[in-house]
């Protein structure tokens, strides 16, 4: 049987109550250059040879390769108890919590998240989270619009250009100018970024520790921003929050990062969280659920999502995105993670990372010719310049078990030569050592 | 509560008539209807509107309603006690409980009287 849900009589039953003729009627009002021309999809299968197909793609993954990939999602440590945990059905399988008489488990542990991450980037308040950290900072930068009514955003391009691509195509049909800040050799151009600061700015987005691994005290810039009533949005990678000056001490209005890095398996992809935290004067321009604490008229605590008239099923048209949802299972994983380490055992994974790092620039700076492309303070993530071509290099040594970086040419002119290499506390001192003179043999 | 010196919209804001400025804010009525007000959202100084036009809006606990301009009108100051104390409105509606205060650019003509204002709200109630 077809997964259908209504027959055509029950279709036409509909429309007749409605008041249109056709389906296509009910649409009229999408001009029809909108409409996608084609969803391009094949005839359905059965379910035996749906399985085959997948089964025959997942053959043809290699999973017990060493790797230093990074560029925004990195390879940790996961507990075993988080897994556990987060497939309990009452988490696994709960519906939207918007009766908190009925939701009071995932109520909570939304809020719990909150408080967690909110501590974690030093800022006032967070959202239950949105899709990614992608999502996240196109939602930032419509904050930021929203609250100044300007149109300029001026973007860093250490910024992660995966970010970076997805804002122009996001905001490629908004009244929006993104003005793109060039990268100093892989540092955040402080000054340059300060100088493109005016009265039109609506808002500027900087990442910590940047693309290329390098770390920065953005106090005095978000000080120039805010002498221009804009906004200043940070993106970040949590892990290393526990031991950097975070974007509250900075004085970001608005952070952002991709969960992944906390409880999320790689897992090609995907589903990740995007983390959303702000300043009280942005709070009624945040996107999304909001879990809060409360009482009830006998003095229990009792939680609820708040603060909604800034959601669609209020506020319809007028609502400050259309994003409803959040990624409730994986926050749930974030937070579990968080708990299980602790403040003192998250530090620990961000110093061994970075200690890590540290000694892989070491070993693989003491080859000929290979370079660290990046000066100043970095934590488990950093650029080399390789004598050669990078993708090169990167083909030859997945074929022995190692993925060596990141390609820095897929997204920089003139940077073929350019690996991103990261390190986390699962790679060994070993691992890196082999990796060290398979490297040196291939260049 | 319906205060005879002031002029009234359909939409249940109240104007105050100074000369050529004016004060705006929402009837007794209104915020009665609404129920405990949690959020004020305001202008800007400096921005116009035309009759009819939304200019800000209100949240209770559970719904959001917008405020819409009784006349034609530029703004002068906002009352910036109800981003921290809505429930001024709730208290005292027509007095600290106050929107905006305007530089009225059209006629006043369209507006209720309290009388005719006091019908609309009448006939709302049933």
């Amino acid at each position: 049987m077809p997964y259908v849900p209504h027959s055509p009589e029950e279709i036409r039953e509909m429309l007749d109550v409605i008041g249109v003729n056709s389906v296509e009627d009910l649409f009229a009002e999408i001009p029809t250059e909108l409409r996608p021309k084609s969803f391009d999809l094949p005839k359905g299968k059965s379910e035996m040879a749906v399985l085959e197909m997948l089964e025959k793609m997942a053959s043809r993954n290699t999973t017990n390769l060493t790797s230093f990939l990074g560029a925004g999602f990195y390879d940790h440590f996961i507990p075993t108890a988080v897994d556990a945990l987060s497939s309990r059905s009452e988490f696994y399988t709960a519906y939207t919590p918007y009766q908190p008489e009925s939701s009071q488990g995932t109520l909570q542990a939304i809020f719990e998240y909150q408080t967690a991450m909110a501590r974690l980037m030093g800022m006032q308040y967070s959202n239950a989270s949105v899709y990614d950290g992608g999502s996240a900072l196109y939602e930032a930068t419509l904050m930021a619009v929203r609250k100044t009514r300007r149109r300029k955003i001026i973007v860093s391009e250490s910024l992660n250009p995966i970010y970076r691509v997805m804002l122009n195509s996001y905001t490629s049909n908004l009244n929006i100018e993104l003005v793109t800040v060039p990268h100093n050799h892989g540092c955040t151009n402080v000054k340059s970024i300060t100088a493109a600061i005016d009265n039109e700015t609506a808002a500027i987005i900087v990442q910590n520790p940047n693309f290329f691994g390098s770390v920065n005290d953005f106090t005095d810039l978000f000080a120039t921003v805010h002498e221009h009533k804009a906004v200043a949005i940070m993106s970040t990678y949590p892990v290393m929050q526990s031991v950097l000056k975070t974007p509250g001490q900075m004085g970001a209005d608005i952070a952002v990062a991709d969960g992944q890095s906390i409880g999320q398996p790689l897992s090609f992809g995907g589903p990740y969280l995007g983390i959303m935290t702000c300043s009280k004067a942005l709070i009624r321009q945040m996107p999304g659920r909001m879990a809060g604490r409360t009482e009830d008229e006998d003095g229990k605590t009792g939680y609820v999502l708040t603060l909604q008239a800034r959601e669609q099923h209020i506020r319809r048209q007028k609502a400050t995105s259309n994003i409803c949802s959040n990624q409730a299972l994986c926050a749930l994983r974030t937070l579990i993670h968080l708990c299980l380490l602790g403040e003192e055992g998250l530090r620990r994974t961000a110093t061994l990372s970075a200690e890590r790092a540290h000694y892989a620039v070491e070993r693989l700076t003491a080859i000929d010719g290979v370079e660290l492309f990046t000066k100043g303070p970095f934590g488990n993530e950093f650029a080399l310049t390789l004598p050669v071509n990078a993708f090169e290099v990167i083909d030859k040594l997945t074929e022995r078990g190692i993925i060596p970086g990141f390609p820095l040419g897929r997204y920089f002119d003139g940077m073929e030569n350019g690996l991103l290499v990261a390190c986390t506390e699962k790679t060994t001192e070993e691992q890196i050592g082999i990796f060290a003179e398979i490297l040196r043999g291939a260049i | 509560m319906i205060p005879q010196e002031l002029l009234y919209a359909k939409s249940h804001e109240w104007l105050k008539v100074d000369g050529e400025n004016g004060t705006i804010g929402i009837s007794h009525f209104a915020q009665e209807q609404l129920g405990d007000l949690t959020f004020v959202e305001l202008p800007q100084v400096g921005d116009s509107f035309a009759a009819g036009d939304e200019f800000g809006s209100i949240e209770s606990v559970k719904a959001a309603s917008e405020i819409y301009a009784p006349v034609d009108f530029e703004v002068i100051a906002i009352n910036e006690a109800l981003e921290d104390a809505p429930e001024k409105v709730n208290e005292d509606p027509y007095g600290d409980g106050w929107m905006v205060k305007v530089k009225i650019t059209g006629p006043t003509d369209a507006l209720l009287d309290a009388a005719a204002y006091e019908k609309v709200t009448e006939e709302e109630d049933h």
